[in-house]
C-alpha cells in the first residue's frame, strides 16, 4: 500500500547503500585483512563461489592485527593529534577571518550583496588543485609574496613559508573560507536590524549590542561554518602534501603514503576507519545543530 | 437629591500656560538626501499625555518618533526633552524607551530575560531587578509565560512582552510604533483599553504612531494629524472630529460630506454657502465663516443629517434628493442620497424602529435636514 512512499525513500537509501555503505564495508574488510605480496595486496580474499566452507574460512582469517599495529607505531597517533590540532587552529583562524567578512556582507547595501556573494563563490570556478598550486607560486622562496616584501624593503632575506605549517594554515583558511562565510552570512542576513535598535534603546552600546544580540543570534551559523571547515580540514591531504613540508604531519598524508608508496592497503584502510570514527562525533554534533536551528526557524 | 459638586478638573496641560512641556520640537527639519521627511515642525507634548501621531504612510510620523528615540538626528532645529537639547544624546543614554512595530523581542532570550534586558544594562542593583520584572509581568498579565521563548507565545502575548520590556526601565517617555498593527481587530480593541489603563497606572507619557484613526481617537488625549512632514492639526480627538481645521483633516478622520460652494452672504456668526444654481444656499452658523465671494467647502458628518419624508421644520437646512443606496449595518443605516443638484450625500440614521416599519426605501424621494450648527465651513 505504501509502495509509492517506499520507493521514494528507497532511491536515496539505495544510493547510500551502493556508494557509501558498500565501499565502507569493503574498506572495513581490507582493514581486517593482512598485508600480502600479491594482487590485490592483502589476504584473505573472499571467494563467494567456494561454498559455505570457503566463506567461513574467510571470516576466520579476519583479525584486528592492523589496528594493533597502529598502536605500536607512534607515527599514527601523532599524525591524528597533529591533524586535530591543525584542523582546530585553522578553523579558528577561518572563523576570525570569515566572520567580519560575513558581517560586512550582511551590513552592505542591498544592491551590493549579490555581487559580494558572487565574489565569495567565484574561486570555486577554478579547480581546487590549480588554486593550491598557485599558492606554491605565491609563497615560494622566489614567489610573489617574497618578491613584493623584498621590493618594499620590509625584509632583506626571503622568508621560508612554503613547506611549513604556516603554508598549510594559509592553504586551509583560503580554501575553506567560503564554507565559513556562507552559513554565517545566512544567519546575519536574517537578523532583524530593529533587534539591534531595541538593544540600544534599552541601554546597550553598539559593542555590547553586538555581544548580546548579534553574536548569540549568529551562533547557529558560526557552529555550522566551523564544522564545515573542521570536518574536511581534518582529513585534508592535498594541501599538506603540496604546501606542507616534511615536518607537517597530517593523517590524510599518512593515509595516502600507506596506500601508494607503502602499498599496505590493510594499514591504510585501518587509518581511514579510525579517521571516520573520529569524524563521526563532530558530524553528529553538526546534525544536532542543524536540527535545532530548523526547529527555531519554525 | 443633592447634585455632586462639579469640581473635577479636566486633563488639558496644553491649555495651561504655566505648564512646561516635556517634549518641545522647535523648527525641526529632517532631510534624507533630497527628500524632506519633517518640514519646520513645532510641537509641544506634555507630561502624562497620551499623544497620537496620525497620518498616512510616508507622512513623517515614524521619522518624528525615531528622532525622539535617538535613531535619527534632526537636520535643523532643536528637540528638547525636559528642557534639555537631546540632539547629542545617543539612544542608550535617553530616558526614552520604544516599543517597536515588529516588537523586536530577542528570540534567544526568555520572556523574563527580555523584560530584564534593559534593567541589567542600568545601574539597578541585581536584587531589585527581579522584583521589577515580576511587577512588569503582573502589569501585563504574563506571569505564566515568564520562562517561555518569544516564539512559544501568541501574537497578543508578544505584544504585551514588548510593552513590559519597554516600560521596565520606567522611562520618562514611551514611544509606541504602530503597537497594535499586528493584532486582529477584536484583540486590538481590547488592547487599546489595556494600553490606556497601563498608561494611567504608570503615569508615563506615551507617544503613539498609528495610521489607524479609530485607534488614535480611542487612546489619545491629543491627536496630531500629519501630512508631508507637517502638522496639519493638533487637538483633542473630539475637536479633531467636530472641528477639523481643513478639508484634509475632515476627510482623514471619519466619514464626511464635502460640498464645494461660494460664500454668498456673511452675517454676524452665520453665513450662506451656495453650491448649485437654483438650490437654496446652505445656512451655517460656524466658528469659521469665510470671506464673501470666496470658494469654500461645507463639511458635514453623515450622522448629523436627518433623513425624512418631509423637511424637518426645526432645522435650518432642508434639501430634497433620491435614495440611491442603503447600507444596513444593523444598529445604523447609511443612506446615499442624490440631490437634485447632482451631489451625492451620505446620511446616517440609527435604526430605532424595526426595518419593516421604515418609511422609505430605494428610489424614494426624501428630505435631508440639518441644523445651521451641524456642519463646518472650511476655507482650506
Amino acid at each position: 500500500m505504501n509502495l509509492r512512499r517506499f520507493s521514494l525513500i528507497g532511491v536515496p537509501y539505495l544510493w547510500l547503500v551502493l556508494f557509501f555503505l558498500a565501499p565502507f564495508l569493503i574498506v572495513l574488510k581490507i582493514s581486517l585483512s593482512d598485508y600480502a605480496v600479491s594482487i590485490p595486496p592483502y589476504t584473505p580474499t573472499l571467494d563467494v563461489f567456494g561454498g559455505w566452507a570457503s566463506i567461513s574460512d574467510f571470516f576466520s582469517k579476519l583479525d584486528f592485527d592492523t589496528f594493533k599495529f597502529l598502536t605500536t607505531d607512534d607515527l599514527y597517533w601523532k599524525a591524528y593529534l597533529s591533524s586535530l590540532q591543525i584542523a582546530v587552529v585553522a578553523t579558528l583562524i577561518t572563523l576570525s577571518v570569515g566572520f567580519p567578512i560575513a558581517y560586512g556582507m550582511a551590513r552592505a547595501p542591498e544592491e551590493w550583496r549579490a555581487t559580494l556573494m558572487m565574489l565569495v563563490i567565484l574561486p570555486f570556478w577554478t579547480s581546487f588543485l590549480i588554486r593550491v598550486y598557485s599558492w606554491m607560486g605565491i609563497l615560494g622562496k622566489e614567489g610573489f609574496l617574497n618578491g613584493a616584501l623584498l621590493w618594499l624593503g620590509i625584509i632583506d632575506d626571503p622568508l621560508t613559508i612554503l613547506n611549513t605549517n604556516v603554508a598549510v594554515y594559509i592553504g586551509i583558511v583560503y580554501t575553506y573560507l567560503p564554507f565559513m562565510i556562507l552559513p554565517i552570512y545566512a544567519t546575519l542576513d536574517k537578523l532583524d536590524v530593529s533587534l539591534l535598535e531595541a538593544a540600544e534603546d534599552l541601554g546597550c552600546t553598539r559593542t555590547s549590542a553586538f555581544w548580546l544580540v548579534t553574536a548569540p543570534m549568529s551562533r547557529p551559523g558560526i557552529i555550522a561554518g566551523c564544522f564545515l571547515v573542521f570536518i574536511p580540514a581534518l582529513g585534508e591531504f592535498v594541501i599538506p602534501s603540496l604546501l606542507g613540508g616534511s615536518g607537517t604531519l597530517m593523517i590524510g598524508k599518512v593515509l595516502w603514503e600507506e596506500f601508494s608508496s607503502n602499498r599496505d592497503w590493510p594499514v591504510a584502510s585501518a587509518v581511514a576507519i579510525i579517521l571516520l570514527l573520529i569524524l563521526i562525533i563532530p558530524i553528529i554534533l553538526f546534525q544536532k545543530n542543524q536540527e535545532r536551528q530548523a526547529e527555531a526557524d519554525q | 437629591m443633592a447634585q455632586p459638586a462639579k469640581n473635577q478638573t479636566v486633563f488639558a496641560p496644553w491649555l495651561d500656560d504655566s505648564q512646561k512641556p516635556l517634549i518641545e520640537f522647535s523648527n525641526v527639519t529632517k532631510r534624507f538626501g533630497d527628500f524632506t521627511a519633517i518640514d519646520h515642525l513645532n510641537l509641544s507634548i506634555y507630561e502624562k499625555e497620551f499623544f497620537a501621531l496620525l497620518g498616512p504612510s510616508g507622512c513623517g510620523k515614524t521619522t518624528l518618533m525615531r528622532m525622539l528615540a535617538g535613531f535619527e538626528t534632526p537636520s535643523d532645529g532643536t528637540i528638547r526633552l525636559g528642557g534639555e537639547d537631546i540632539a547629542a544624546v545617543p539612544p542608550n543614554k535617553r530616558p526614552v524607551n520604544m516599543m517597536f512595530q515588529s516588537y523586536a523581542l530577542f528570540p534567544h532570550l526568555s520572556v523574563w530575560d527580555n523584560i530584564a534586558f534593559g534593567l541589567r544594562r542600568s545601574t539597578m542593583p541585581k536584587d531589585q531587578i527581579g522584583a521589577r520584572v515580576e511587577e512588569m509581568l503582573r502589569l501585563t498579565r504574563l506571569e505564566k509565560f515568564a520562562r517561555r521563548k518569544p516564539h512559544q507565545i501568541s501574537g497578543g502575548q508578544r505584544q504585551r512582552v514588548a510593552l513590559a520590556r519597554s516600560l521596565a526601565k520606567a522611562p520618562k517617555l514611551l514611544l509606541l510604533d504602530e503597537p497594535l498593527g499586528a493584532l486582529d481587530k477584536k484583540l486590538r480593541t481590547e488592547t487599546q483599553f489595556e494600553l490606556m489603563d497601563i498608561q494611567e497606572k504608570t503615569g508615563t507619557t506615551f507617544v503613539i504612531v498609528t495610521h489607524d484613526q479609530e485607534e488614535a481617537m480611542t487612546v489619545a488625549s491629543r491627536v496630531a494629524v500629519m501630512d508631508h512632514g507637517q502638522l496639519i492639526q493638533v487637538a483633542t480627538p473630539a475637536d479633531i472630529y467636530e472641528y477639523p481645521n481643513s478639508v484634509y483633516v475632515a476627510d482623514f478622520i471619519g466619514d464626511v460630506n464635502l460640498i464645494e460652494g461660494t460664500v454668498t452672504a456673511v452675517n454676524e456668526g452665520t453665513c450662506e454657502v451656495s453650491y448649485a444654481e437654483g438650490a437654496a444656499p446652505i445656512k451655517a452658523a460656524t466658528p469659521e465663516s469665510g470671506v464673501l465671494g470666496t470658494k469654500v467647502a461645507f463639511a458635514i458628518r453623515p450622522e448629523k443629517i436627518v433623513v425624512g419624508t418631509e423637511p424637518d421644520p426645526t432645522r435650518a437646512n432642508a434639501v430634497k434628493g433620491k435614495i440611491e443606496d442603503i447600507g444596513y449595518l444593523g444598529n445604523i443605516s447609511t443612506y446615499h442620497v442624490r440631490l437634485d443638484s447632482g451631489q451625492l450625500i451620505s446620511a446616517q440614521m440609527t435604526n430605532s424602529r424595526r426595518l419593516a416599519r421604515r418609511d422609505f426605501t430605494w428610489e424614494d424621494e426624501v428630505w435631508l435636514s440639518w441644523t445651521d450648527t451641524a456642519g463646518l465651513v472650511l476655507t482650506r
